[in-house]
């Protein structure tokens, strides 16, 4: 079955982007992922977690 | 007829009762984990950062993949590759996993850096730990189980490694139908368990109390002695 | 001493925790995971929507005799006179002697011994062109070389695989220069051919029978080839590229085999034929060290140390003052 509006929006599926430093070589997509941990852990740390605006 | 039992009955089904496994069972169960530990609702006042929702984005992350892999467990494992509903089923698997481990992982820093093992939780830390572990396990045959090039390629690479162990002998990344059986049945169901497990832990002994850098003594059941080094 | 012995120990704040005595307040933990649920399940469908998932297409014996029919000969030259990668693995698949990874005097691999049973000469060449009927030169030439004595078969392949080396495809057919090489030429040309239709393909999975989920050979056998080596240095996905942690494309892989795949890239490990045994233990021992971190003094320090707890706690030891 064809449903073409399933289809991926982005192809991310053509020759990978790598960077290198010395010995480290790595996706640009591993890289972001990576990134996007530490900065998603730091706001989840510095971020307050207002319990008089929002009550849960 | 007599409808009450003579005392000495009674006394001695009481006895039994005492004495019943699944009445120990039951009683054990229910002391260790009452209702309003397994599922409270308050928390104490220091539960205050967005830390603490990483537990709960993982276990969403685990649902959403086990529910893309039922649906493609349920159309066999080439589906995927000929139909477009199928594909997207098959991305719906690939980026539930990612955000498995994303959460898994903030989840795994946020609990380090607050010592979540302190009062008698090592268990609850080492239990997240294995989950960790065999998730990587799951992901892996996940991978090796697509039955396309990059499942060639993997299975192909890995072998070395699982064979300089001397596990591949047992463990054969090259065998398709072996793999498939470690990733939608013994894997998921220890992931599963595991997970289950972890959060009962959590619930019983329940979140850990901020770190307190000058305090003395605490009264302590057991029968460790007082010069304990560690 | 009473039933339950209350002992006093030394409060040790990396790894004691007093009973909390201050307040709680109101938290609905069920509407937590219901909402964390719907958030990972936009933001699933959202990528999914987005980006799709890779699927580049298993390569077959087809495919790789057909790109590159001179490579598939060579190799499999290489599997007949027990040079090729798989013919000279040793355990799980045979008997080969030298090349299992050991720690110091330990060899797990060596000391398990064979368990799954890969003879390339037989399973990947002898076996699939026995199953060939109706060609007599066929038969012949392997009745010719079943007949003929250990070293003259080594000879003929020796003298094969240095002819294969200079051969070249001319209008899709393999043309080897002529050798004495006896009647190899008959069936590695044979196999050639099978390659390419796709009948070696069937040959090696109705080893195992009508359902095959078995895919070992297939794949020991294409993994010999330079042509699937290239394939994956073509997609980053080598060892010595981090490969481990790559996907296919530009998607994300698996990130978290970071640290894993790193240890490959640095001496000794780089360099050391042990590599893979090394990497293994090293991994297993961090692996135990992050399950034991509870009870390993100056490891569980590491959070009171670093003071990152102050920031989760902020509320808390403000009110503290």
């Amino acid at each position: 079955m064809t449903l073409s509006f399933l289809a991926a929006l982005i192809n991310l599926d053509k020759p990978g982007v790598f960077l290198h430093w010395g010995v480290i070589q790595i996706s640009l997509a591993n890289v972001i992922v990576i990134g996007l941990m530490v900065a998603v852990f730091l706001l989840a740390i510095f971020i307050p977690f207002d319990r008089k605006s929002r009550r849960r | 007829m007599s409808t009450t039992k003579d005392q000495t009955v009674l006394d001695q089904e009481e006895a039994e009762l005492a004495r019943q496994w699944t009445g120990r069972i039951r009683r054990l169960l229910v002391d260790a984990l009452p209702p309003d530990k397994l599922l409270p609702d308050r928390q104490p006042s220091y539960l205050s950062s967005w830390i603490y929702i990483f537990g709960a984005l993982t276990i969403g992350g685990l649902a959403l993949v086990i529910l893309t892999g039922t649906v493609l467990a349920l159309e066999g494992p080439q589906w995927w590759h000929v139909s477009s509903i199928g594909l997207f089923v098959n991305s719906m698997h690939l980026w539930s996993v990612e955000f498995f481990f994303f959460f898994m992982v903030i989840h795994l820093w946020g609990k380090f850096f607050m010592a979540a093992w302190r009062g008698n939780r090592q268990l609850t830390w080492m239990t997240g730990v294995v989950t960790f572990f065999f998730s990587i396990g799951a992901g892996f045959t996940g991978y090796v189980s697509q039955t396309n090039f990059d499942s060639q390629w993997i299975a192909t690479q890995a072998k070395d490694g699982i064979n300089a162990t001397g596990a591949g002998a047992f463990v054969n990344a090259l065998n398709f139908g072996q793999m498939l059986m470690w990733h939608i049945v013994l894997l998921p169901a220890a992931v599963v368990a595991l997970t289950g497990l972890h959060i009962l832990m959590v619930r019983h002994k329940g979140i850990v109390t901020p770190i307190e850098v000058n305090g003395t003594e605490v009264p302590h059941q057991g029968t460790q002695s007082e010069s304990d080094p560690s | 001493m009473s039933e339950t012995t209350i002992l006093q120990r030394r409060f040790n704040p990396d790894r004691d925790a007093r009973p909390w005595q201050g307040g709680s307040r109101p938290y609905d933990l069920i509407k937590e995971v219901t909402i964390c649920f719907l958030v990972v399940t936009v933001l699933v469908v959202g990528l999914a929507f987005l980006f799709g998932s890779p699927d580049d297409k298993a390569i077959s014996i087809q495919t790789w005799a057909t790109a590159n029919q001179i490579d598939f000969a060579q190799t499999s030259i290489s599997e007949l006179n027990g040079t090729s990668g798989t013919a000279t693995y040793g355990p799980p698949y045979n008997n080969f002697v030298g090349s299992s990874q050991s720690l110091g005097p330990i060899s797990l691999e060596s000391w398990i011994g064979v368990h799954i049973p890969v003879n390339p000469a037989q399973d990947f060449v002898l076996g699939p062109l026995s199953t060939v009927a109706n060609a007599p030169n066929v038969t012949r030439a392997l009745d010719v070389f079943n007949a003929a004595t250990p070293s003259q078969q080594l000879a003929w392949e020796t003298n094969y695989a240095t002819a294969v080396s200079h051969a070249s495809s001319v209008n899709g057919h393999l043309v080897v220069p002529r050798g004495a090489y006896g009647p190899i030429g008959v069936m590695i040309g044979q196999l050639t051919a099978m390659a390419k239709s796709g009948a070696l393909d069937s040959a090696m999975v109705d080893q195992s029978g009508f359902y095959g989920t078995n895919y070992t050979k297939s794949l020991l056998y294409i993994a010999d080839s330079t042509y699937f080596a290239a394939q994956g240095t073509a997609h980053h996905l080598s060892g010595d590229q981090w490969g481990m942690m790559n996907e296919t494309g530009n998607f994300p892989g698996q990130a978290w085999l970071w640290l894993y795949t790193f240890w490959y890239q640095v001496p000794p490990f780089s360099t050391s034929a042990n590599a893979d045994i090394q990497v293994s233990a090293l991994m297993g021992l961090l692996s135990l060290l992050l399950l034991l971190v509870p009870f390993i003094p100056g490891l569980r320090s590491i959070p009171r140390w670093t003071r990152v707890y102050r920031f989760i706690w902020k509320d808390y030891y403000r009110s503290q003052g």
